[in-house]
């Protein structure tokens, strides 16, 4: 295997880095999202439901665009940064990590929510049943019982915070070290003709997808064999 | 009073039916909800166990308000242990940690309550399952521990819905003993849903009578067997369910002899071990009736008894209510199904006395 540069490992550990706070974020925030969505009786939480399916189908430009526009100094990013005396979030590592949870939002709540809605009623009866209060019933039978959506959730809001490129482009720009992942990275190589950094990279994306699909699928398969 | 009863009021409208169910049961016992499909005997029982809220509900249990109009205790808050119909154990524990799930949350164990958990799995022979995950139980199995585990969290009054019906024949045979024992040896009320005549027969002692919605009799289980007004004593297989006591044994012959009020019977069958009430169970079509004691006959049992009341069922048949022991004596009651001709033919009517010739008594559990 030949010697990476320092380049390539400084977006191999920005994308890491960005990934796996995205989805930390995402698991402690999408969880009650997803929780609430499967189990509220009102008929406006599919509006709350579409809001978060958005990013599935929206161009990452736009997203991009309007986080863009939310990041900057006359956004709500902006003020948010002028509390510790930045100008802005755009361009930064932090902005990156706000458009990376919104744009990997729905990768993770949907299999959770899945999860949820596939359990059904009756377990949470049965722990009210054996006097567990709604808190320690969600803590020690829903969560357990949602565990392969909880995964499949988290490996999918990974992988593809990991293959984020039009909305890193919008809001992150190419700044080594800070703002220039994988992806961009990759681009970079392109556009500068370096086509043998760009064919390490790509192969390597090539190879981490299909590592992370096949084990999503098994584990799936694992869990639910061992859930019937 | 109040302490050692339960009463119970549900109204609301659902999509396929209205509910207005209200009954008065003692708080001891089993008590059984019985009725065809869909006459709402699981609702009552899910309203009881506060899993669902009618919109305008009351429940008493043994003192505790669980329910008026104003007021309404979440399920997990009152003292209820609740069987589901299909054994509902947590797939993610073993048999243990479903066991123990029941007992978080609760004030820390004791050496009584250790004891207790140790009784409660070897009444219920769960032993040998302990360690195991749920998926590799049998369905009888599975029923097992859901009910040891409702045990477990020490209710005051325990919920049971057809619990038996999503099981096979012999899964059935294989916790009915278990459902007896409990019956006899703890001392917690139970309230049990199911459409099975048979599982009344054998277990109830208070019937709760339902019919689209609505309760048409709440009453000791003789009391509505034997109500010719009611639709069970109207069934081709009618009979009467009558708690017994053992009076003797005749060893050289394998009969028992059995009392019950206002008559002994004798009956085939083992001494019960350990000794206990026993139950019986006399069919409608098995008792006939004679004017005078017959000379020498086959039938062990032929008692006095007196004509309390009679109904024409069907084209060809009557229904009779027979009163055992001398006239004027509170005795026991029993069905008989004879014939509108054989009615005519002995000129029989009311108050008059008679002998009943019972064919066959059995046990109804042994």
């Amino acid at each position: 295997m030949p010697a990476l540069s320092p380049e390539i490992w400084s977006a191999i550990r920005l994308t890491v880095q960005l990934a796996a706070l995205t989805t930390l974020i995402l698991i402690i925030f999408g969880t009650p999202i997803a929780w609430w969505l499967a189990r509220s009786p009102r008929w406006y939480k599919e509006v709350v439901g579409t809001l978060v399916a958005l990013p599935l189908v929206l161009p990452p430009t736009v997203l991009g665009f309007y986080l863009l526009l939310a990041l900057g100094p006359d956004g709500p990013g902006g003020l948010l940064a002028q509390s510790w005396g930045a100008r802005t979030l755009a361009f930064t590592f932090e902005g990156l990590v706000i458009g990376s949870v919104i744009y990997s939002l729905p990768f993770v709540v949907q299999p959770i929510r899945n999860a949820f809605e596939a359990m059904g009623d009756r377990p949470l009866e049965v722990a009210a049943t054996l006097r567990a209060s709604p808190a320690r019933a969600f803590w020690t039978v829903a969560l357990p019982l949602a565990r392969p959506g909880l995964l499949t959730g988290a490996v999918l809001g990974f992988a593809h915070t990991v293959g984020e490129f039009g909305v890193v482009l919008m809001i992150g720009g190419n700044i080594p070290g800070e703002t220039k992942v994988l992806s961009v990275a990759i681009y970079d190589f392109v556009e500068t003709l370096r086509w043998r950094e760009a064919n390490i990279l790509a192969f390597g994306m090539v190879v981490f997808a299909f590592l992370v699909i096949l084990s999503v699928t098994l584990l799936d398969r694992r869990l639910r064999r061992r859930a019937k | 009073m109040s302490g050692d009863i339960i009463e119970a009021a549900f109204e609301d409208r659902f999509e396929r039916f209205t509910l207005n169910a209200a009954f008065t049961a003692p708080n001891r016992g089993i008590t059984a909800l019985f009725g065809p499909s869909g006459c709402g005997k699981t609702t009552v029982l899910r309203c009881l166990a506060g899993l669902e809220r009618v919109r305008n509900g009351r429940c008493r249990i043994g003192g505790e308000t669980w329910q008026t109009p104003d007021t309404f205790i979440p399920p997990h808050r009152r003292a209820i242990g609740y069987v589901f119909q299909e054994p509902s154990l947590f797939p993610h524990l073993t048999v243990r940690g479903n066991l123990l799930f029941a007992r978080r949350g609760q004030p820390p164990a004791g050496a009584a309550e250790t004891a207790a958990f140790d009784d409660l799995v070897s009444l219920l022979r769960l032993e040998p399952l302990i360690d195991r995950n749920p998926e590799r139980l049998s369905g009888g199995e599975r029923q097992r521990v859901a009910l040891a585990r409702a045990l477990l969290s020490r209710p005051r009054v325990l919920l049971m819905d057809e619990p038996l019906s999503a099981l096979d024949q012999e899964a059935r045979e294989e916790i009915l003993p278990f459902l007896e024992r409990l019956h006899r040896t703890l001392d917690i009320p139970v309230i049990y849903v199911t459409h099975d005549l048979q599982e009344i027969e054998r277990l109830a002692d208070w019937l709760v009578l339902l019919e689209r919605g609505r309760v048409i009799a709440s009453a000791p289980l003789d009391r509505v067997l034997g109500d010719p007004a009611l639709p069970l004593a109207r069934r081709r297989d009618a009979s009467v369910a009558l708690d017994a006591q053992l009076a003797g044994f005749d060893a050289a012959y394998g009969l028992l002899e059995l009392r019950i009020a206002g008559a002994t019977l004798r009956v085939p069958g083992t001494p019960p071990d350990p000794a206990g009430p026993l139950r019986l169970r006399i069919r409608a079509s098995d008792v006939s009736i004679a004017l005078a004691p017959p000379g020498p006959s086959s039938i062990l049992n032929i008692l006095p008894a007196t004509i309390v009341s009679a109904q024409p069922q069907g084209a060809t048949d009557m229904l009779v209510v027979l009163q055992l022991g001398a006239a004027g004596e509170e005795g026991t009651r029993l069905l008989a199904r004879i014939t509108r001709r054989s009615w005519e033919t002995l000129g029989l009517a009311l108050g008059q006395p008679v002998q009943a010739q019972i064919k066959g008594a059995a046990l109804a559990f042994a």
